[in-house]
């Protein structure tokens, strides 16, 4: 079975954020980049099925720029069997359609018979390529799923996502498209056999014309970044228990409408 | 003058950094204070493939470069210590004289499963009276017929209760003096090999330092490691390796107590603002940070001569005696910086203090780093 794993390179969880000159994108300058975690459970899920069907192909897609490669090598690191690095000027400014469109013509190509997303990234936490991406190619789709198994036959896969109080199960006709929620697996380290191999494995490039796209406007483009307001500072309440307790029950009713 | 790691390099480091971080650290304080072997994360980095990453594939190992050990070594003694030393050594001490002196049978039995981390090795030079002076074996071994009997004692074996083969050193002619050591494999259960005691440490605590005993103990020849009187030689070469690997422990300990430091300077408050905005404070951080970097340099240099084949002996103990010398003063300092709670357990730079102290000796001490720069900076006059 061939499963194709679309992941996006973000900043590192511990990054302070800062908005960048002109005020429409993030300052990038110092960032160290990572695969978005919530794209980690999904090349781990990947791997696993491929692993418990003892045979299939793995195959790792991210659309980015130059740097987004090494995101790529971690995935083959983890061991995907291979990469496509989706890298064209003209997906500068890429909104989730454009990237959802992009992706669907790679898979239209490699013709997966499951393709797996995280289930947002941590960046811009938009999650809609999933979505959009099922939608483009006609397939469906079971979102935020924290457990799955491909049948036998590789004809269906069982996925299951949590619902308030419990489990809300599916069955998908293969092909199929799942983005992953935490918890459904633990992601593995990659071993040094893999990161020593990793550097022998495919990473293929593709521009928009070698998938018969052309440069499009985004649908959605960004206006402006605005930081948050800095956090008021704290208010301590003066007096004896009795009288501090009440007026914060009071402020908590009247001034935060808390209670 | 490139000075800076290959993706490779960065992709190991980083493996190493979120494992020790995610794995080790948590229980890093516990394995301290109980003084337990840390059974469960040794067996994961053996899959890993970290316990023997410089050896080739084909013998079990990882097939990287002493640069990708170093680095993986600094970022687990961040962490934990006794983890970066019970990896050195495996791979280090034990696995490379194997690689490097044995034959392809004794590499197939004694290096492969070692390689692989199924299994864990040790290095057994020190005796009672060999210490910085490890040509004086007492150790002795007398040929008869396809057997060695090995008889004395040997202390201070890193990793020596869990092993489960030991690489020992002993004098097969005394008269020759240290043209006279000769090194052997000798497997534990071999009767007349036991381990009376291991020792109670100051730091280190979760790695295990053991003492040997062998009575009439019977090793076959196939066991021996090179030939009769080639042991010091052997000694020597796997001592000037693994150093860097001491260093690069040493990197890690000051950088996991200067890390500490700085975030402890950041939140903590005295006379109204964080101390971090004092001055003494920021000097003490600067020193850190300078003498630390100067530190890693010095050992990932090492580690570049060793794995571009040239000369690295004087490197490796320039690295060595700079970086357990950094430690110690680094590890020193952090817990200045922590006042009364750093001499507590509560912020563990206390547990790197400890761990410290040993990095100026075993290995070699600082002074016989000192000992080895100065013959090679004098040539054959000293």
């Amino acid at each position: 079975m061939k499963i194709l794993v679309a992941i996006k390179q973000v900043p590192d969880t511990a990054t302070q954020v800062k908005i960048g000159a002109g005020g429409k994108a993030i300052d990038t300058a110092g960032i160290t980049w990572i695969v978005s975690p919530y794209d980690e459970f999904a090349v781990e899920e990947a791997l696993r099925v491929k692993e418990k069907r003892g045979q299939g192909e793995v195959v790792a897609v991210c659309l980015g720029p130059d740097r987004a490669k090494e995101a790529l090598r971690s995935c083959l690191a983890m061991g995907c069997d291979r990469a496509i690095h989706l890298n064209d000027p003209a997906w500068t400014a890429a909104d989730t359609l454009t990237t959802a469109r992009a992706l669907a013509a790679v898979i239209k190509q490699e013709q997966p018979q499951l393709v797996l997303c995280g289930r947002q990234a941590i960046d811009d936490d938009m999650g809609a390529v999933t979505a959009q991406l099922s939608e483009v190619l006609g397939w469906p789709c079971a979102a935020w799923i924290m457990e799955e198994s491909v049948d036998a036959d590789g004809k269906n896969v069982r996925a299951a996502r949590q619902v308030e109080g419990g489990l809300e199960v599916f069955d998908l006709p293969l092909p199929a498209v799942i983005s992953a929620q935490k918890g459904l697996n633990e992601p593995r380290y990659p071993t040094l056999k893999g990161i020593m191999g990793a550097k022998k494995k495919e990473i293929k490039d593709v521009k928009a014309s070698d998938l018969g796209l052309g440069a499009e406007p985004p649908q959605l483009s960004v206006v402006a970044l605005e930081a948050l307001p800095p956090r008021p500072p704290g208010r301590v309440i003066q007096g004896d228990v009795a009288t501090a307790v009440k007026e914060l029950v009071r402020a908590l009713r009247e001034e935060a409408k808390a209670i | 003058m490139r000075l800076t790691l290959t993706d490779e390099q960065q992709m190991i480091q980083t493996m190493a950094r979120e494992f020790a971080e995610s794995e080790i650290k948590p229980v890093a304080e516990e394995l301290d204070r109980e003084e337990r072997f840390p059974h469960e994360t040794v067996k994961r980095l053996g899959e890993l493939g970290m316990m023997g990453m410089t050896i080739p594939e084909r013998w079990g190992g990882s097939g990287a470069d002493a640069v990708s050990l170093i680095v993986a070594i600094i970022e687990l003694a961040k962490q934990c210590a006794s983890h970066a030393v019970i990896l050195t050594v495996n791979n280090s001490l034990y696995c490379e004289p194997i690689l490097t002196f044995g034959t392809d049978a004794q590499r197939e039995r004694f290096l492969t499963p070692c390689a692989r981390g199924e299994k864990i090795g040790c290095f057994s030079l020190t005796e009672p009276q060999a210490g910085s002076d490890a040509a004086n074996q007492q150790t002795m071994a007398v040929r008869d017929g396809d057997h060695y009997v090995l008889n004395g004692r040997k202390i201070f074996v890193t990793n020596g209760r869990e092993a489960s083969t030991a690489l020992v050193f002993c004098q097969t002619d005394r008269a020759k003096g240290r043209n006279g050591v000769t090194a052997l494999l000798v497997d534990k259960g071999t009767p007349g090999f036991s381990v009376p005691r291991t020792e109670e440490k100051l730091g280190i605590r979760a790695s295990d330092t053991a003492e040997f005993l062998f009575e009439d103990c019977r090793v076959p020849v196939a066991n021996r490691l090179g030939e009769e009187g080639q042991g010091f030689k052997i000694a020597l070469a796997t001592l000037a390796s693994s150093r860097i690997g001491i260093a690069a422990q040493g990197v890690g300990i000051a950088t996991g107590a200067y890390e500490r430091s700085v975030a402890y300077a950041r939140e903590r408050k005295a006379f109204g603002v964080p101390i971090g905005q004092h001055q003494m404070i920021q000097w003490m951080l600067a020193d850190m940070a300078t003498t630390i970097e100067g530190a890693r340099l010095l050992t990932l240099r090492a580690a570049a001569l060793k794995d571009a084949g040239q000369p690295y002996v004087k490197a490796a103990s320039m690295a060595k005696y700079f970086a357990a010398e950094t430690a110690m003063k680094v590890t020193t300092d952090a817990i200045q910086v922590h006042g009364g709670y750093g001499y507590t357990r509560e912020y563990q730079v206390e547990r790197f203090f400890r761990d410290a102290k040993i990095t100026q000796i075993y290995e070699g001490t600082s002074q016989i780093q000192k000992l080895v720069i100065a013959r090679e900076v004098l040539g054959g006059d000293a």
